[in-house]
């Protein structure tokens, strides 16, 4: 391709020339979305970056399918000291930070995959325990669940059997929406600094490192950032329908 | 008459609300014949299923037990564990409620419903489980089952669900049923079906039935004694005939005058003037019914009245069965019926 201004060239003080065969590479060698300061591959990177981004999706949706729904259940399922004890923890934890819970970890750890971990840990899934409550104690009250009471059927068996099959739907539809949340939060963290390590690429490096250099290779920032928002957008159009199919308060 | 299965023996549970303390249930007792069909009418509120609730041990938090005893072929279920009571539940007594749109889990299929029923008390295996299954849609009259079995509760009508519903509760051949207004939610021709069923199962499997409803039509169409609830006492009980045809207490001649039948020629149908009391503490002295009643004595605003025998299976609480009170006339229409009654049996007999 041989578009101009994404082909190679740059005109320097009136004189034209080839940047890459004067950085003497091979001519069967390609950079689709070109290179950054140190002569690094951006198409590479933002496919690694990419990477980055979607291992932290699925770690933060791990997160709340297990640790936001068990919260949720039991704290739903139990009822009275136990429920109201579970959700003060919840207030409190929601009210820490976590911006400055990953600065100050930098005190202890080196930024990087594990502290951006941590600090989804400590709250991501919080409205997904909020939401597995709400539903669980509705679901309690559904006659099926006296009638599995009259036969005999311990708590932990409904909450399993009869519960979790009710609320499956709206719980992967959340998972679903926290998931490009988890993914701007990685992002933002490493644009700032205290996420991944530069020279690590992740889409927040990558666009730390491009808007340096906005004014003079502006591809350089707006490659991650159209990366960025197309896979956001895509999760959030994913959950939207998913929602749209399982969601039980959506059907007439 | 047949051994006592369940004995219910001075029950009281009243309810701790915001509006302070509500008796529901004040000294309820009442025996269940082994193989017999009991059913217990009264208005919406007189304590009819919070009774029957308490034999299941399944009320809600705010809910106290405040005395009496709950035998189970002698057996006190109120001195069990919540672990205990978990066995008996499903196993011993099991109960079917009102309306079988949700009495079933939407999300799981009703073969697996029923097995797990199965599977909750008795220690099979997964062939035996599903064998047992089948046998039970079958014997409620679903059919095809093994097809059946398969699909989900949105799949079938309502009168198919409440036999599902029953086939769960018959799983472990439980000794008591508690039916509570099984028939309420249904229309008329699936209350005949589901009334029919329940007639030949009982024959069948042999269980004693308790039956709460507030429809007089089903009563006599299923009942072998019957007990009429009001303001959380039983104030009749007798067999059906008995209280169909020679009801003593002001309240039954209330109810059965209320009942219109193919005879009935009035403009306007009779009802019992004023509504129950709410039952909050502190509950007023004397017969509780006293208000609404038209035969009610002086006697009556000051002390409840016992239990009067008017023969070994039929008891009434009303004063004017004390032989001091004066001869009160019941409304026409149930002196017609009884002497109707009388003649029938006179020609039926000889």
């Amino acid at each position: 391709m041989n578009i101009p201004g994404l082909n190679g060239y740059s005109t320097l003080a009136g004189r034209t020339v080839d940047r890459y065969a004067l950085a003497r590479v091979p001519a069967d060698v390609n950079y689709y979305f070109g290179t950054d300061e140190f002569g690094r591959d951006l198409f590479s990177r933002t496919l690694h970056g990419t990477r980055i981004s979607l291992i932290i999706a699925f770690i933060a949706a791990v997160l709340d399918l297990t640790i936001g729904v068990l919260y949720g259940l039991t704290s739903a399922m139990k009822g009275g000291r136990t429920d109201t004890v579970m959700q003060r923890v919840l207030e409190i934890l929601s009210g820490i930070p976590s911006l400055v819970l990953v600065v100050l970890m930098l005190l202890i750890f080196s930024p990087g995959l594990f502290s951006i971990i941590f600090a989804l840990a400590i709250s991501s899934w919080i409205p997904m325990a909020r939401m597995v409550r709400a539903e669980t104690l509705r679901i309690k009250n559904m006659e099926y669940v006296l009638a599995a009471r009259a036969l005999g059927t311990s708590e932990a068996r409904i909450a399993l059997s009869h519960v979790l099959p009710n609320i499956a739907g709206i719980v992967v539809v959340r998972t679903m929406f926290s998931i490009p949340a988890a993914i701007f939060f990685e992002t933002f963290l490493s644009f700032i600094g205290v996420g991944m390590k530069i020279p690590n690429a992740s889409l927040g490096t990558l666009l730390n490192g491009g808007y340096k250099v906005f004014r003079i290779y502006p591809s350089q920032m707006w490659i991650p950032a159209v990366v960025l928002c197309v896979i956001m957008l895509v999760f959030n159009l994913f959950a939207d329908g998913l929602r749209d199919a399982l969601d039980p308060r959506m059907k007439e | 008459m047949s051994e006592v299965r369940l004995e219910v023996k001075n029950l009281s549970v009243s309810f701790s609300t915001f509006a302070g303390k509500v008796h529901a249930v004040r000294g309820v007792s009442f025996s269940l014949h082994d193989g017999e069909t009991l059913a217990i009418v009264g208005e919406s509120g007189s304590g009819k299923t919070v009774t029957c609730r308490s034999v299941m041990r399944l009320l809600a938090k705010n809910a106290t037990i405040d005395s009496g005893e709950i035998l189970l072929d002698g057996a006190d279920l109120l001195k069990l564990s919540e672990r205990e009571m978990r066995r008996v539940r499903g196993n011993d007594v099991a109960m079917v409620f009102q309306d079988p749109m949700t009495s079933l889990d939407p999300t799981m299929k009703i073969g697996r419903q029923i097995e797990e029923a199965v599977t909750l008390h008795r220690k099979v295996r997964r062939g035996e489980a599903r064998g047992r299954m089948l046998e039970l849609l079958r014997l409620v009259d679903i059919e095809d089952p093994e097809r059946r079995s398969r699909q989900y509760p949105h799949e079938f009508s309502g009168g198919q669900r409440q036999r599902i519903v029953i086939a769960v509760a018959l799983a472990c051949d439980p000794r008591v049923l508690i039916a509570d207004e099984p028939t309420t939610a249904l229309d008329v021709t699936m209350q005949a079906q589901i009334i029919d069923l329940l007639k030949d199962l009982q024959r069948k499997v042999h269980t004693s039935v308790i039956f709460i409803t507030h429809d007089l039509g089903v009563v006599a169409n299923v009942a072998d004694r019957v007990a009429v609830m009001y303001a959380g006492k039983i104030v009749e009980i007798g067999l059906a005939d008995e209280i169909f045809y020679d009801p003593r207490h002001p309240y039954t001649w209330g109810l059965l005058h209320a009942m219109p039948t193919l005879d009935t020629n009035m403009p306007t149908l009779y009802t019992i003037p004023g509504s129950p009391p709410t039952l909050v503490e502190p509950v007023p002295e004397g017969d509780a019914f006293a208000p609404r009643n038209a035969y009610a004595l002086a006697v009556d605003e000051k002390y409840e009245p016992p239990l009067f025998k008017v023969s070994d299976t039929h008891y009434a609480a009303t004063w004017l069965l004390d032989p001091r009170a004066p001869k009160a006339v019941p409304p026409e229409i149930l002196s017609r019926r009884r002497r109707e009654y009388l003649e029938r049996r006179k020609r039926d007999a000889g």
